[in-house]
C-alpha cells in the first residue's frame, strides 16, 4: 500500500514464557480509523504499545512513512513525536495544569517558545471542548475531562497518527460520550487513528476497518459491516455474540 | 597504598587493641539494651499523654515533647553531666546518660506514637467501646496495636538512631566502643582502632538499615 | 545560699549570661551557617545519587547502595572522629568545622538519597510512558515529569530528617568547633558557672523549636498524598 503510514510485519513479542504476539501484521493507511477488538489477553494493547516501542518487539518490522523504526540506531524520540498516544488511565501529569500538560512536550520536545506553545495548546484544548478548563489541575477535572486533556496533549504535537489504548475503559458510563464525541470529531478532521477499545457501537459507526485479535494472532479484518454483520471466523462469531448479549 | 593500609587497617594494632575494643563493644550493647527500653516506655507514656482527650494535659506534654526534641541530645547530656553538679546534683556518667537518653529518646518515640494513635480511625474506638470495652482496654487492645503497626518503620528507624546515639556517651568518658577506640588511637598514634570500631558499628547495624529500607519502601508504595 | 538561690546563681546567673552572650551569639551564627551548608550540600548530593541510581547501571548501583547504607549505619560522631583524628595519620588534615560539615553532609546525603529514590520509584509507570510517548527523552522525563512529583512526595520525610541531622552540629564541639555548645562549654570553663550552658540550650530551642513546628506543618500540609 503506497499510502500506508504504519506498516507492521510479523511482530512477535513474549513476556517470559508467555507469547503475547505471534507474528502479527498491521497496516494503517492515511486518514484511516482502524479498530482493534478481541477478548482480554488477546494482545491488542501490547500490539499498540509496540507501534511506538513502549514495548520492544522481539522480532518483526515496523515501518512508519517508509522508515524502519525497530532499528537500534533510530532516534525513537523523533519517531514518537509523530505518534500520539492516549492511555486507559489518562496518565496526566498531576503537578501541572491542563495547559501545562499540553505545552510540556511542545516546549521541550518541539522546542517551541512559550507563547507559540501556549497558543497551540489552547487551540488543542479548544478542539476537545475544554477551553474553559485550561488552568485546572488534573485532580480538579472529571475522568472524561482528564481524558480529553490527554487527547489534546497528543494532538497538539500534530502527529501523523494517534494510538488510543482503551481510552474509555476507566470512565464512568455517563462520561464516555464526551470522549467518544471528541474522537468522532478527530475522525471527521481526517486524523489517522488506531483504537483498541470495547466500544462496539462506536466501532460500527466510525471505523474504516476492524481487526479481530485472539491469543496473539489476527484472525480476521475487514469493514465493520462485514466483521459485525457477517463474521467468518468461529472465534469472531463467539466474541460478537457475547458482546451483543450485553 | 601500604601507608594507607598501615594507617587505617593495621592488623597488628587492631589485635593489640582488641581487648579494650571488645570491652567497649560490650559496654555499647549494655547501653543500648538499657536506653532503648527506658526511652520506649517513656515514649509510650508521652504518646498517651499527648493523645489525651484533656486539652491541658495534651498541650503541656506536646510542649514538653517539642522542648526535648529541640535540644540536641549532646547538649542535654553535657548539661546533666557537667552542669547539674554545680547545683550539687552529681549523677555520674551512667546517671547522666540514662537521664539524658530518657528525656531525649522518649520525646521522639512519644511523637511517633502520637502520630500513630492519630492515624487510627475514630470508628475503631467507637466500635470497641460499643462492645463494652473500657477506655483503657480500648487503648491497649485496639488502638495501640494498630498505631504501632502503622508507624513501625518510624519506630525501627528511631531505634537505630538511639543505638547510634549511644556513641555520644564517649563525650562523658563512658568507656563504650567509640571512647575505647579513641583511647587506643591516642595510645598508638594510629587510626586503625577507630576504623575497627566503625566496622563493628556497621556489622551490628547494617541489617537494621536494610530492614528499614524495605519497611519504608512499602509505606511509600502504599501511599501513592 | 539556700536551694533556690543556689539554683538561680548556678543556672540563671544574669551577670555571667550577659558577659558571655556575645560568645554564644557568635556560636549561634556558626551553628546556623554549618546547618545551612549541611542541608544544601547533603540534599544536593543525595538527589544526585538518586538520579545516578535511576540509570540502572548495576555495579554503580551496588556502590551507591553500599555507600548510602554505610553512612546510615555509622553514628555521626564516629564519622567525625574518623575524619578529624583518623585522616591526619594519612597526611590529610581538616579543621573541626570541615570534618563536622563533611560528616553530616555524608549522613544527610545517604538518608536523603534513600528518600529521593523511594519517591522516584513511587511515581507511576504511566507517567514515564505518557512523557516518553510524546517524544520526551529519559532525562527530560526525569527532570520535568518524575522528579517534581517525587520531590513533592518526599518533602515531609526530608524536612524531618534534615532537621534531626542538623541537630548533629552540636557534635562539632567535640572537635573544637565553637558552635553553640562549644562556645557554651568554654564559657562555662572560664566562668566556673553553668549559666552559659543554659543560654546555649535556649539558643538551640530558639533555633529548633520553630523548625519542628515547620516540620509538623509541612507534614499536615502534604497529608493529602496519603
Amino acid at each position: 500500500m503506497a499510502d500506508s503510514i504504519i506498516s507492521a510485519r510479523a511482530i512477535w513479542k513474549s513476556f517470559g514464557e508467555l507469547s503475547v504476539l505471534k507474528g502479527i501484521d498491521l497496516e494503517v493507511a492515511e486518514k484511516e480509523l482502524v479498530f482493534v477488538i478481541g477478548p482480554s489477553g488477546s494482545g491488542k494493547s501490547t500490539l499498540l504499545r509496540c507501534l511506538n516501542r513502549l514495548e520492544e518487539p522481539d522480532s518483526g518490522s515496523i515501518r512508519m512513512d517508509g522508515t524502519e523504526i525497530l532499528e537500534k540506531k533510530v532516534d525513537i524520540n523523533a519517531v514518537r513525536r509523530r505518534i500520539g498516544m492516549v492511555f486507559q488511565s489518562f496518565n496526566l501529569y498531576p503537578h501541572m495544569s491542563a495547559l501545562g500538560n499540553v505545552t510540556l512536550a511542545l516546549r521541550h520536545v518541539l522546542g517551541l517558545p512559550r507563547d507559540a506553545a501556549e497558543a497551540r495548546a489552547l487551540a488543542a484544548l479548544e478542539r476537545v471542548g475544554l477551553a474553559d478548563r485550561v488552568s485546572h489541575m488534573p485532580g480538579q477535572l472529571s475522568g472524561g475531562q482528564q481524558q480529553r486533556v490527554a487527547i489534546a496533549r497528543a494532538i497538539a504535537m500534530e502527529p501523523r497518527v494517534v494510538l488510543f489504548d482503551e481510552p474509555t475503559s476507566a470512565l464512568d458510563p455517563e462520561l464516555v460520550g464526551s470522549v467518544l464525541q471528541v474522537m468522532r470529531d478527530l475522525r471527521e478532521s481526517g486524523m489517522t487513528m488506531v483504537v483498541v477499545s470495547h466500544e462496539m457501537a462506536f466501532a460500527r459507526a466510525a471505523a474504516d476497518r476492524v481487526v479481530f485479535m485472539a491469543d496473539g494472532e489476527k484472525l480476521e479484518e475487514g469493514p465493520p459491516a462485514s466483521i459485525f454483520g457477517n463474521p467468518r471466523h468461529e472465534r469472531t462469531q463467539a466474541f460478537i455474540r457475547q458482546i451483543e448479549r450485553h | 597504598m601500604e601507608d594507607f593500609v598501615d594507617a587505617f587497617f593495621n592488623l597488628d594494632i587492631i589485635r593489640r587493641a582488641s581487648p579494650i575494643l571488645w570491652s567497649g563493644l560490650l559496654q555499647t550493647l549494655l547501653l543500648a539494651v538499657t536506653v532503648v527500653p527506658v526511652g520506649a516506655v517513656g515514649g509510650v507514656l508521652l504518646g498517651l499523654l499527648t493523645s489525651s482527650p484533656n486539652k491541658t494535659v495534651r498541650r503541656s506534654f506536646a510542649l514538653w515533647t517539642d522542648f526535648f526534641r529541640g535540644v540536641p541530645p549532646l547538649v542535654l547530656l553535657v548539661f546533666i553531666y557537667a552542669g547539674l553538679p554545680f547545683a550539687g546534683l552529681d549523677t555520674g556518667a551512667w546517671g547522666a546518660v540514662v537521664i539524658g537518653f530518657l528525656l531525649n529518646t522518649s520525646a521522639y518515640y512519644g511523637e511517633i506514637l502520637r502520630a500513630g494513635i492519630e492515624s487510627v480511625p475514630r470508628g475503631q474506638v467507637e466500635a470497641a467501646r460499643s462492645t463494652g470495652l473500657t477506655a483503657t482496654k480500648t487503648m491497649g487492645l485496639v488502638v495501640l496495636p494498630q498505631a504501632v503497626r502503622n508507624v513501625l518503620p518510624d519506630l525501627v528507624s528511631n531505634t537505630l538512631e538511639v543505638v547510634k546515639l549511644t556513641s555520644i556517651a564517649s563525650v562523658v568518658a563512658m568507656p563504650e566502643l567509640l571512647f575505647q577506640a579513641r583511647q587506643a588511637q591516642n595510645a598508638t598514634y594510629n587510626a586503625s582502632p577507630i576504623v575497627a570500631a566503625a566496622i563493628a558499628y556497621f556489622i551490628m547495624l547494617w541489617p537494621v538499615v536494610r530492614l528499614i529500607s524495605r519497611l519504608e519502601n512499602k509505606v511509600l508504595v502504599a501511599r501513592r | 545560699m539556700d536551694g533556690l538561690d543556689g539554683f538561680i546563681f548556678s543556672f540563671f546567673n544574669l551577670r555571667v549570661m550577659v558577659e558571655y552572650l556575645p560568645d554564644i551569639a557568635a556560636g549561634f551564627l556558626l551553628t546556623v551557617v554549618l546547618a545551612v551548608l549541611v542541608v544544601i550540600s547533603g540534599l544536593a548530593a543525595g538527589l544526585s545519587l538518586a538520579v545516578l541510581r535511576s540509570f540502572g547501571v548495576r555495579p554503580l548501583n551496588w556502590l551507591i547502595i553500599f555507600t548510602v547504607d554505610l553512612f546510615r549505619a555509622l553514628p555521626s560522631l564516629v564519622i567525625i572522629m574518623l575524619l578529624f583524628f583518623g585522616l591526619p595519620t594519612a597526611g590529610i588534615s581538616m579543621s573541626g568545622f570541615t570534618a563536622t560539615w563533611l560528616s553530616l553532609t555524608l549522613v544527610l546525603m545517604s538518608f536523603s538519597e534513600e528518600i529521593f529514590w523511594a519517591g522516584i520509584t513511587a511515581v507511576q509507570k504511566g507517567q514515564w510512558e505518557a512523557a516518553r510517548s510524546t517524544g520526551l527523552g529519559y532525562l527530560g522525563t526525569l527532570r520535568l515529569v518524575v522528579l517534581p512529583q517525587a520531590i513533592r512526595m518526599t518533602i515531609p520525610p526530608l524536612t524531618n530528617r534534615a532537621i534531626s541531622i542538623t541537630k548533629g552540629t552540636a557534635l562539632g564541639s567535640v572537635v573544637g568547633v565553637s558552635e553553640i555548645l562549644g562556645s557554651a562549654q568554654s564559657a562555662m570553663a572560664f566562668s566556673s558557672n553553668p549559666s552559659p550552658l543554659t543560654l546555649g540550650a535556649i539558643a538551640y530551642l530558639i533555633l529548633f523549636v520553630p523548625m519542628i513546628g515547620l516540620g509538623r506543618w509541612i507534614e499536615a500540609r502534604f497529608a493529602w498524598r496519603r
